[in-house]
């Protein structure tokens, strides 16, 4: 056992890798909403619900068809993404030509019909979801112990940001994005099907919050309030990196666990805050958000 | 000159809105396969919007347009590009998150056909140059044209709108805009342009049609520009 400035390694490292573990999510669920709103500019404030959804239909499918994490990991985003692109087709392909503000209030109210549902049909308190026997135990790395499972986390969410990444930068499809969040009209008329991708992309922003929902249960519970609990500090991390930014929302997602976990080792009181106080400075000195480009 | 084949466009009764407002009101003429057709009219008389109508890019359109016997008027933009028609709009349309090579190769190819790179390069040389440069809009306003030109030779397309290619152009670019325009021609590509400069469209096209308040008032062949060109001072007010 060290110290570094006066703090336990294990406490420091501890606090580091819970830090790590919430940055996992946060860069997932901002990546979605970053994608989401480059190409929809819709602000989806149902994303924590559907976060939420991937957690109950995982922990649904273990308990009706007693199918485990794995596939759960596959089916439910699947699932959840598919109710995405029907919710983009039935609702939010009305208000593209419409201010932000409504998009962000159907998602919204959507967010509570989903909750209010769960909560009824589940009750609110929160439900376990055991961790998958190939993850159990874990590693002690002699400085800190390291769960199996957290590490896996950590790993699959950056592979996943990273493919997603790659995808959007690098490939044809995703100049086709790129080029359809700056000038649809003339991707159509190049000949690529826009509405298509854009429903799409929907259910792909709305499956990654499904899969980062189905990682979160066996660390959090399953309860209905998890995705809106999450949320908010998803939203101040997203105006961080800058709306729509996809390297910003990855960036800023883990970097903002990290510096929240150790907020929490330095100066406990500040550790529900700091990320709102960064958010503050960052609007006041880079209103587009590190990442941003100009608005 | 008497052409009896069927045209490979055909528009009847154009009319076309954006919003409340009404652009076209009724707009009629056709292109044939490997003709380059230019329309002549002010600003606002309509050109822009009927090469969008054709396209499908407008808020909502009525009447005809016919492309190779197919009626478009009732098909998305996607499935009008599909078709064979390609767009090289008036503010050319290049990507800013887009790199160059991005920009060219971004439009699919639709049918078999379609220029090479290696023959796009051969029309514009200055953009094998710039293919790594990392941003499209990154170009001169030159070699943006050719960009917003060359990325759809490739797809197939063998109808080509190309609106006011030299808009804003130093006369060196225009002329080489021209050379190229003949050189499509040759390969067989049937154009469809807009332009204000008809001294510039009088270097590539075979006919004239002339546009004021969404409709033709006028058309004449290049053989009998020299004899309109007292009318089309009047049109154009120049």
């Amino acid at each position: 056992m060290f110290e570094i400035f006066g703090i336990p390694s294990n406490a420091l490292f501890g606090q580091l890798l819970i830090g790590l573990i919430n940055g996992s999510f946060y860069a997932l669920l901002s990546l979605g909403l970053a994608v989401i709103f480059g190409m929809l500019n819709i602000i989806n404030f149902s994303h924590g619900a559907q976060y939420m959804m991937g957690a109950f239909a995982a922990y649904l499918m273990l308990k009706y068809s007693g199918l485990g994490y794995w596939p759960a990991l596959i089916i439910a985003p699947l699932l959840v993404g598919i109710t995405g692109v029907i919710v983009e087709r039935l609702f939010l392909q009305w208000l593209y030509k419409l201010d932000h503000l409504y998009g962000l209030l159907l998602t919204f109210g959507l967010a509570l019909i989903i909750e209010g549902v769960a909560r009824n049909q589940l009750g609110s308190a929160g439900l376990p979801y055991v961790v998958p026997d190939e993850l159990r135990g874990g590693q002690n790395l002699g400085f800190m112990f390291l769960p199996n499972y957290r590490a896996w986390v950590i790993v699959a969410s950056l592979t996943i940001c990273i493919a997603t990444w790659f995808i959007i930068e690098r490939t044809r499809l995703g100049a086709y994005l790129r080029a359809a969040t700056e000038n649809p009209a003339l991707v159509r008329a190049f000949g690529i099907n826009v509405p298509r991708i854009i429903t799409l992309t929907y259910g792909f922003g709305v499956a990654l919050a499904a899969f980062a929902g189905v990682m979160a249960a066996p660390i959090y519970n399953v309860s209905p309030q998890m995705g809106s609990e999450l949320i908010i500090v998803v939203f101040a991390v997203v105006v961080i990196g800058g709306m729509g930014s996809i390297l910003g929302a990855i960036v800023t997602g883990f970097g903002l666990g990290v510096v929240e976990g150790l907020t929490k080792v330095f100066f406990p009181e500040a550790s529900n805050t700091v990320i709102f106080v960064i958010m503050a400075i960052v609007l006041l000195v880079r209103p587009a958000g590190l990442f941003g480009r100009r608005a | 000159m008497l052409d009896t084949t069927t045209p490979l466009l055909t528009i009847k009764q154009l009319q076309a809105w954006y919003g409340e407002s009404h652009i076209l009101h009724g707009v009629d003429f056709d292109v044939h396969e490997g003709e380059v057709v230019t329309l002549l009219g002010r600003n606002g008389a309509g050109k822009t919007t009927t090469l969008k109508s054709i396209m499908g890019m407008v808020g909502q359109r009525t009447g005809s347009v016919r492309f190779e016997g197919r009626e478009l008027i009732a098909s998305a933009a996607n499935q009008i590009a599909r078709a064979g028609i390609a767009i090289c709009p008036e503010e050319r349309g290049i990507f800013a998150s887009l790199s160059v090579e991005e920009n060219l190769l971004l439009p699919p190819v639709v049918k078999p056909g379609g220029l090479t790179l290696d023959q796009i390069f051969e029309l514009f040389p200055n953009l094998k140059e710039r293919l790594g440069s990392s941003q499209g809009t990154k170009l001169s306003g030159g070699e943006q044209q050719m960009l917003a030109i060359g990325r759809i030779l490739r797809t197939g397309a063998r109808l080509l709108l190309l609106d006011e290619p030299t808009e804003g152009l130093a006369p060196v670019i225009i002329q080489q805009i021209g050379k190229t325009i003949r050189a499509l021609k040759e390969k067989g590509f049937t154009i469809l342009l807009v332009e204000q400069n008809f001294r510039f469209a009088s270097t590539v096209a075979d006919r004239y049609y002339v546009m004021e308040h969404g409709r033709i008032i006028d058309q004449f062949s290049n053989a009998e520009l020299d004899a309109n060109v007292e009318k089309l001072h009047d049109y154009l007010g120049v």
